[in-house]
């Protein structure tokens, strides 16, 4: 997957875990959490979809670097650079 | 003999919120029940396949967002719904009051199979891999989970739980309303039952496996409580909340009184799992007659909990034989009317006995008693005087209701409401 087509896919991802959020105007840059509502079961929404779509283990450890669409982007660039869309 | 509580607190119902296969608010089901329109319909469900259940539609966004909808259970959006709709049916300002004072008392049948079945056919589709099961599954399943929603939904700070008191659990949570009221835990009570029943696949293989699934080529025809040719349980789900106060309460706000709750009982058979006990049922009833201080020549109308299987509906038939009938066969109140709602319905588990309460409530205004519909041909065991059947009857006046819901294990329960 190329950075632009992991970003659709976690757009995908939130717009499922946040279905009444309008997703339009996301700041890559601006955290999740100061943009749109999501709590600690939500984000573990997005580690579990990641998990079932991609097969992708995400540690507890590093899901701070789940805090905004950039840094999603960056962290996941390794491990979804095999994954076909 | 029962025991009388030292308090003589009056508990009145002051709010209806409902959604049941037939109706989602009072006036829509009451309209259904007596223009004889059942709620049960062809279902498919996995596992089992095409069966027939009793299916609710209300809008689970009238109440809810998308997010909630999605966390939560479809018991705890059938409990936020009848809540809601409760609140606002008693007219109540729902900003002004200190909801620390609102209590929750939620009956249930079961909870946790539908969310556990789900998580179980998930994980299937990754070699049963349990890193794959969800974070929601406990919150969804924990025993409270129904009445903790509605607690979420509308900010209600007081006490919350919910009954789980099989077939009898509508009763049980107004039962448990009504005490906390007179107990002075709360001074509002939301209570009743809830069911999501039809979700779990577990529900319908094991009415099968035990010979008690119903079945019919005409979905409206197939609960048929009474009737010689009944097969068997139509799985419903669905919901129905009372707003409780205590009567002083209600008067001081000028609130519309649908009836107080005067007598009630629970009791438990402690013979057999499944099978009913008549003795227990009559015992329970007298109970909650006692509690009401009448005899049961002064009850009008009769809510029967008959879910269509040979030995249910025939052992109560003999249980209110024992308790309305003399000697002879006849009905010591020759004006009692008998009905049942499951006919129209099918049995909505946890909601059944607080669905089958409202159904009858607008009887005190109107004068009309539903009937029991698909009864064709009378099973011999199941006549008795004041029976309705097929057909609304219309009386003078109906004054006193009393409601029976029994249950798995032995579990019965009967409460009685009376006009004001």
């Amino acid at each position: 997957m190329t950075n632009a087509e992991i970003k659709k896919e976690i757009l995908d991802i939130l717009q499922a875990i946040a279905p009444d959020e309008d997703l339009t105007n996301l700041k890559d840059e601006v955290s999740f959490r100061d943009q749109i509502e999501l709590d600690s079961m939500d984000f573990l929404d997005i580690v579990m979809e990641l998990r079932k779509r991609h097969r992708i283990q995400i540690p507890e450890d590093d899901y701070i670097q789940l805090d905004s669409m950039q840094s999603t982007v960056a962290y996941l660039e390794p491990l979804m650079k095999d994954v076909v869309a | 003999m029962i025991s009388m509580p030292s308090s003589q607190t009056r508990i009145v119902i002051t709010g209806v919120g409902l959604t049941s296969p037939n109706g989602n608010n009072l006036a829509a089901y009451r309209k259904a029940l007596l223009s004889g329109t059942s709620g049960v319909s062809h279902y498919h469900i996995r596992y089992v396949g095409d069966t027939l259940a009793g299916i609710c539609d209300f809008d689970e966004l009238k109440y809810q967002r998308r997010r909630e909808v999605r966390r939560g259970t479809r018991a705890g959006s059938v409990g936020i719904y009848s809540a809601r709709e409760a609140v606002v049916d008693a007219g109540i300002d729902w900003d002004a009051i200190d909801r620390s004072r609102v209590g929750v008392y939620v009956g249930v049948t079961e909870h946790g199979n539908v969310e556990t079945e789900n998580e179980i056919y998930e994980i299937k589709g990754y070699d049963y891999d349990t890193s794959f099961w969800s974070h929601h599954h406990n919150p969804r399943t924990v025993a409270n989970n129904p009445a903790g929603e509605i607690t979420l939904n509308m900010g209600i700070t007081g006490p919350h739980y919910t009954l789980g008191a099989a077939c009898a659990a509508g009763n049980a949570g107004l039962i448990q309303g009504a005490q906390m009221l007179q107990l002075g835990e709360c001074d509002l009570a939301i209570a009743g039952g809830v069911s999501e029943s039809i979700r779990t696949f577990g529900i319908f293989a094991g009415f099968a496996s035990q010979g008690a699934l119903a079945s019919h080529e005409d979905p409206a025809a197939a609960s048929r409580p009474f009737d010689q040719d009944r097969s068997g349980i139509v799985v419903a789900e669905g919901g129905c909340l009372f707003i409780l106060e205590r009567y002083e309460d209600a008067a001081a706000r000028g609130a519309k009184i649908y009836g107080e709750l005067t007598g009630y009982a629970m009791n438990s058979d402690a013979s057999d799992f499944v099978l009913p006990n008549p003795d227990e049922q009559a015992r329970c009833i007298r109970m909650a007659l006692d509690r009401a201080k009448c005899g049961p020549d002064q009850i009008d109308l009769v809510s029967t909990h008959a879910t269509a299987t040979p030995s249910g509906d025939v052992q109560e038939c003999a249980a209110l034989r024992r308790v309305f009938c003399d000697s002879s066969g006849s009905s010591v109140n020759p004006e009692l009317l008998i009905n049942n709602t499951k006919s129209f319905i099918g049995h909505a588990m946890g909601a059944a006995g607080a669905l089958e309460l409202a159904g009858n409530l607008p009887s005190f205004d109107d004068g009309v008693c539903h009937p029991t519909i698909n009864v064709d041909q009378l099973d011999p065991q199941c006549e008795l005087p004041g029976l309705v059947l097929n057909e609304p009857r219309e009386v003078k006046s109906i004054c006193t209701i009393l409601s029976n819901s029994f249950g798995m294990l032995g579990i019965n329960s009967v409460v009685i409401i009376k006009k004001v």
